[in-house]
C-alpha cells in the first residue's frame, strides 16, 4: 500500500486533484490535509468513493435511521452502496447542530466544537447548510450519542430533519446593520426555542421553516426560502438626516441622485425640493430599501417598527416554486409579551395545517389547495387589501348567505 | 457492548444562545448603528450612533471546511478581532475588527492562507450550494466541485465590486433545488424518465408513498415477476426526480441524461423590483466533472453581458427585463427552443398577453 501511495496515507484521486488548482480555496485540499494528519480511514474511503462518482458520474450513498436517544430527527444518516468496494467509508452520517442566531461565534467555541468533533467523528464540518444547520459531516453510528452528549453539555443541540419545525436562519440584525427594525437574533432564539419539540420529533405534514430578516433587503431570502418569513418594517416616515444629505450631495453631485436614488425609486415618491432639500412622499413608499440602500448615511427606516410576515414559501415541488405571500403587514415584535403572541399565531397555524396538510405538503400549498378564506377564518386573521397585489379579474365567487 | 447507564440529561436547548457569540462592539452598540460604507472590497465600515467605528472582513471559505481549517480561522479571528466571527448565507466568513490597520493585516493574513477577501457589495458573491456527490443520498452531479470552478473562473468578480449589483449564484445537484432561487443558478435536469430497478423495489419501497410523491400521477401499482412494484407511464412523467427520493428503486440519475440547466433573474430582496424566481435559459449542457467546463462557459457569458450592458443597481434579472429576453438571447448568444417556453401549471402567466414585441 505505502508503495503505490508514494508513502502517502491516502490512495491516488487522480480527478478531484483537479480540483486543487485555482485561486478559490479548494476544499479537496483542506480533505487531504485533514486526512495525512489525522490517518482516519473514513476519510480515505469517503475521498476513494467521491473519486469513484467524479469517475462514473454517479452518487452512491443511500439514507437510513440513525438517532440519538429521545430525537426523532437531527441526524442524516449515510450507508456506502459501494461498501464492498470501498469499505472504509461504509457509514458517514451527518449531525445537523443549530447553530446561534446570525451564525455567530465565538473561537473559543468554535474550537471546543472542533476538538469534540475530532474525537468522535471525521473532523469534516459543511459551514453551513443552505436551510443554517452546522453540519458535522462523517461519524458512525456508535459515536453519534457520545459526540451529542459533548456538545450538548456546551449548549449546542441538534437541528431538524425531515417532517420538522426546521432550524431558523436570522441574518446579522441588530448586531451589525442599520437597517435592523426588530431583534432579529433575540426573535429567532425564542421561537426556535419554543418549537424545540417540533425541532426533534417529526410530526408535522412536512418541513416548516421560519427565518428572520431585518429589513425587506431580506438577506435571508426568507420570502422565497421559508414557510413563514418574518421581516423588519417600519411605518411611519423614513428618516431623512439632512446635514448627511448635504455632505452625500457634495460628494456624489445631484446626476448620481436623480439617475441612482430618484429614478430608481419604484413609486417615484422622492424628490428634490426648491430649496434642495431631499423629500419623500412617505404616503407611497413601499418600503422596498433601495434609497436606504444608496444612502444609509443619509435615510435610516422610521421610527415606529416591527415586521411583515409572510407565508407560504418554498421550492420546486410539487407545484412549481411559491415565493411567500403577505399574511401580516405590520406587528410591533418588541417586547417579550409581543413575540409570546406572534408564538400562539405560528402555534395556531400549524395547528391548522396539521388539521388540513397531506402527507408531503407545506403549509402554502395546503392554503392555496383549501382556500385563504378558510385558512384566514381558521386561524383568526382578517382579510385585507395587503395580501394582494391586485382584486380578483374573474366573478366566479359566491358572497355567503 | 454500550453501557446502559448515562451520565449526562439531554438538554433541549434548541438554538445556541447568540449573546455570548458576539463581538464586544456588536454588544455595546447593539440596535443603535447609523450607517456603513465599503473602504474597499470585502470589507464594511459600521458606524454607530456613540461613534464607535467596526471595520468587518468578509472572505470566502471552502464551505465543506474542516477542523484544521476552522482552527486557522479562530487563529486569525484571536489576533485580530477579539475572537469573533460570524459566517454569512452564502458561507463567506465574517471577522470584525475594532480597528482598520487589524483588519487590513487580517487581509494580508487571509490571503496568506488562500481566503479571497471579497463577497461585498457589487461583486459576485460565493455560491449558495449543496452536498451532491459528497453525502446527499440523491445527487446527479456534485455540488462542491461545481461551486469550485465556477468561483475559480469567476474569482476576479469576487476581489472586486464592479458588477452593476451583487450578483448571487447557486447551484443544485437535484431538481429539488437546494440551492434555492439565485441571480444565476446552476441546477440539474434529468432527461429520461427514472429506470426502475425491480430487484429491490418490493423489498424497499413504501409503495403509496412513491406513488403519492409524483407531482403528475404517472406511478402506478404494478406486477413484475409475481411480486408487486411500480411502473412509470412515460408519456405523463415530467422527470423531475421526486420519486427517487421517496424511493431509491426509482433510478432517475444517468451519467449521460442527467444533464445541467442554467436559470437567470431570481431576485431575493425587496429593493426596487419585488422578488422574483428565476427563469431557465439553458439546458442539456453535459455533467462533464471534474471542471464542467460547458457549464462554466454559459454562466461566464451571462455574467459578461450583464455586467457589460447593466445599469449602476440593476439586478440580473432586472437587466433583462429592461432590455427584453429577445435581447438576452442575442447577446448571450444562447439558443432559445420551444422547452424554454413554460407548459407546467400556471404557464400562461408567462405568455405574451399582449402586442409588445421588439424588432
Ligand atoms: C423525502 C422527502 C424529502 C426529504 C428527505 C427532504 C429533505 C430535505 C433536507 C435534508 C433539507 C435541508 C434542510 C437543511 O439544510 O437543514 C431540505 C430542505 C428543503 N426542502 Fe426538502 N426534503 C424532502 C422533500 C421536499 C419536498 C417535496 C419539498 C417541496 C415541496 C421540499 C422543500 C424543501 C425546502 C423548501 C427546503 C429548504 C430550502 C432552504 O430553505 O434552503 N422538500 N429538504
Ligand atoms: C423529494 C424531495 C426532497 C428530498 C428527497 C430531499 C432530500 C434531501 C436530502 C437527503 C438532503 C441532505 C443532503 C445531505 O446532506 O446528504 C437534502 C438537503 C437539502 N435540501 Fe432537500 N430534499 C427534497 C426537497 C427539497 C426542496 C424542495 C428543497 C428546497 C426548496 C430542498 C432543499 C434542501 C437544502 C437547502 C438542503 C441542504 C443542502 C446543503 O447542505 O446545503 N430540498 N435534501
Ligand atoms: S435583512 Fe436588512 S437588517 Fe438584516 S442584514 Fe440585511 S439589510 Fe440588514
Ligand atoms: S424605500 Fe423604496 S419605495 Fe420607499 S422611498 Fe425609498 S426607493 Fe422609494
Ligand atoms: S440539491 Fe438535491 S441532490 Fe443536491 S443536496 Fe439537495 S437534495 Fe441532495
Ligand atoms: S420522475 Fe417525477 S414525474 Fe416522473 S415518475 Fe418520478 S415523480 Fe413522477
Amino acid at each position: 500500500m505505502a508503495d503505490k501511495n508514494n508513502g502517502k496515507f491516502l490512495n491516488p484521486t487522480p480527478m478531484i486533484d483537479n480540483l486543487e488548482e485555482g485561486p478559490w480555496p479548494s476544499f479537496i485540499k483542506g480533505f487531504k490535509e485533514l486526512a495525512e494528519r489525522t490517518k482516519k480511514p473514513m476519510l480515505r474511503g469517503v475521498m476513494d468513493q467521491l473519486e469513484y462518482s467524479y469517475q462514473t458520474k454517479l452518487g452512491y450513498w443511500k439514507g437510513g435511521v440513525v438517532g440519538v436517544r429521545g430525537y426523532g430527527s437531527g441526524i442524516i444518516s449515510r450507508y456506502s452502496m459501494i461498501s464492498d468496494k470501498i469499505p472504509e467509508a461504509t457509514e458517514f452520517h451527518t449531525i445537523r447542530v443549530q447553530p446561534a442566531p446570525g451564525m455567530h461565534y465565538s473561537s473559543k467555541n468554535l474550537r471546543d466544537l472542533c476538538d469534540i468533533w475530532e474525537k468522535h467523528g471525521s473532523g469534516m464540518i459543511s459551514m453551513h447548510g443552505q436551510t443554517g444547520n452546522l453540519q458535522f459531516q462523517g461519524i458512525e453510528e456508535k459515536h453519534c450519542q457520545e459526540f451529542f452528549d459533548d456538545i450538548n453539555k456546551e449548549g449546542w443541540d441538534l437541528g431538524g430533519a425531515g417532517a420538522t419545525v426546521r432550524t431558523g436562519a436570522s441574518c446579522v440584525g441588530p448586531a451589525r446593520c442599520e437597517q435592523a427594525c426588530y431583534d432579529t437574533l433575540e426573535t429567532h432564539q425564542q421561537i426556535l426555542t419554543h418549537f424545540t419539540d417540533f425541532v426533534h420529533r417529526p410530526e408535522l405534514p412536512y418541513k416548516i421553516k421560519f427565518k428572520f430578516s431585518g429589513c425587506p433587503n431580506d438577506c435571508m431570502n426568507s420570502i422565497q426560502r421559508s414557510d413563514i418569513a418574518v421581516i423588519g418594517m417600519w411605518k411611519d416616515n423614513i428618516q431623512i438626516d439632512k446635514p448627511a444629505f448635504k455632505e452625500w450631495m457634495g460628494k456624489h453631485g445631484v446626476n448620481r441622485l436623480v439617475n441612482e436614488v430618484i429614478t430608481l425609486c419604484p413609486t417615484k415618491c422622492i424628490s428634490l425640493s426648491d430649496d434642495n432639500e431631499l423629500e419623500i412622499e412617505n404616503r407611497d413608499c413601499v418600503h422596498c430599501m433601495h434609497c436606504l440602500n444608496v444612502m444609509p448615511e443619509v435615510l435610516s427606516p422610521g421610527k415606529e417598527r416591527g415586521v411583515t410576515v409572510l407565508i407560504g414559501g418554498k421550492s420546486h415541488l410539487k407545484v412549481g416554486s411559491m415565493l411567500g405571500s403577505m399574511l401580516i403587514p405590520f406587528r410591533k415584535l418588541d417586547t417579550k409579551k409581543d413575540i409570546d403572541e406572534f408564538i400562539e399565531l405560528a402555534d395556531e397555524m400549524i395547528e391548522w395545517w396539521c388539521d388540513n396538510g397531506l402527507d408531503h405538503e407545506r403549509i402554502g400549498e395546503t392554503i392555496e389547495r383549501v382556500g385563504i378564506y378558510q385558512f384566514l377564518e381558521d386561524v383568526g386573521l382578517e382579510a385585507h387589501i395587503d395580501m394582494v397585489s391586485s382584486p380578483r379579474d374573474n366573478p366566479f365567487f359566491k358572497v355567503a348567505y | 457492548m454500550a453501557t446502559e447507564t448515562r451520565e449526562w440529561e439531554t438538554i433541549e436547548s434548541g438554538p445556541k444562545n447568540y449573546k455570548d457569540q458576539l463581538h464586544p462592539l456588536c454588544v455595546k452598540n447593539y440596535g443603535k448603528w447609523k450607517y456603513h460604507d465599503r473602504p474597499r472590497p470585502g470589507t464594511l465600515r459600521h458606524v454607530a450612533e456613540s461613534g464607535d467605528e467596526l471595520f468587518t472582513v468578509r472572505a470566502g471559505t471552502h464551505r465543506q471546511v474542516t477542523v484544521d481549517i476552522v482552527r486557522r480561522l479562530c487563529d486569525l479571528a484571536d489576533k485580530y478581532a477579539e475572537g469573533y466571527v460570524r459566517f454569512t448565507i452564502r458561507n463567506n466568513i465574517e471577522f470584525m475588527c475594532s480597528s482598520w490597520e487589524n483588519a487590513e493585516a487580517l487581509i494580508k493574513d487571509l490571503e496568506a492562507i488562500g481566503h479571497p477577501v471579497g463577497g461585498t457589495g457589487n461583486s459576485i458573491s460565493a455560491v449558495a450550494h449543496t452536498q451532491g456527490w459528497l453525502h446527499c443520498d440523491i445527487p446527479a452531479t456534485d455540488a462542491s466541485g461545481v461551486n469550485k470552478s465556477m468561483m475559480d473562473s469567476l474569482f476576479e468578480d469576487f476581489i472586486k465590486e464592479e458588477m452593476p449589483n451583487r450578483v448571487r449564484l447557486a447551484t443544485s445537484c437535484c431538481e429539488i433545488n437546494c440551492g434555492g432561487q439565485a441571480d444565476l443558478a446552476v441546477v440539474i435536469q434529468h432527461t429520461r424518465p427514472p429506470r426502475i430497478n425491480h430487484e429491490i423495489l418490493s423489498a424497499i419501497c413504501e409503495m403509496p408513498k412513491a406513488v403519492a410523491r409524483c407531482p403528475v400521477a404517472a406511478i402506478r401499482p404494478t406486477m413484475v415477476n409475481g411480486k408487486p412494484s411500480l411502473m412509470v407511464v412515460e408519456d405523463k412523467c415530467i422527470c423531475c426526480g421526486a420519486c427517487f427520493g421517496a424511493c431509491p428503486a426509482m433510478e432517475i440519475n444517468h451519467p449521460d441524461h442527467s444533464l445541467l440547466a442554467v436559470w437567470v433573474g431570481g431576485k431575493n430582496s425587496n429593493a426596487r423590483t419585488r422578488p422574483t424566481n428565476m427563469k431557465l435559459v439553458a439546458h442539456g449542457l453535459p455533467n462533464n466533472p471534474p471542471r464542467w467546463p460547458e457549464v462554466n462557459d454559459v454562466v461566464k457569458r451571462i455574467l459578461m453581458a450583464y455586467k457589460e450592458g447593466g445599469k449602476n443597481w440593476e439586478r440580473l434579472g432586472e437587466w433583462i427585463n429592461r432590455i427584453g429576453w429577445k435581447r438576452f438571447f442575442e447577446e448571450t448568444e444562447l439558443p432559445f427552443d420551444k422547452y424554454l417556453i413554460d407548459s407546467y401549471r400556471h404557464a400562461r402567466t408567462s405568455f405574451n398577453q399582449s402586442a409588445h414585441v421588439r424588432f
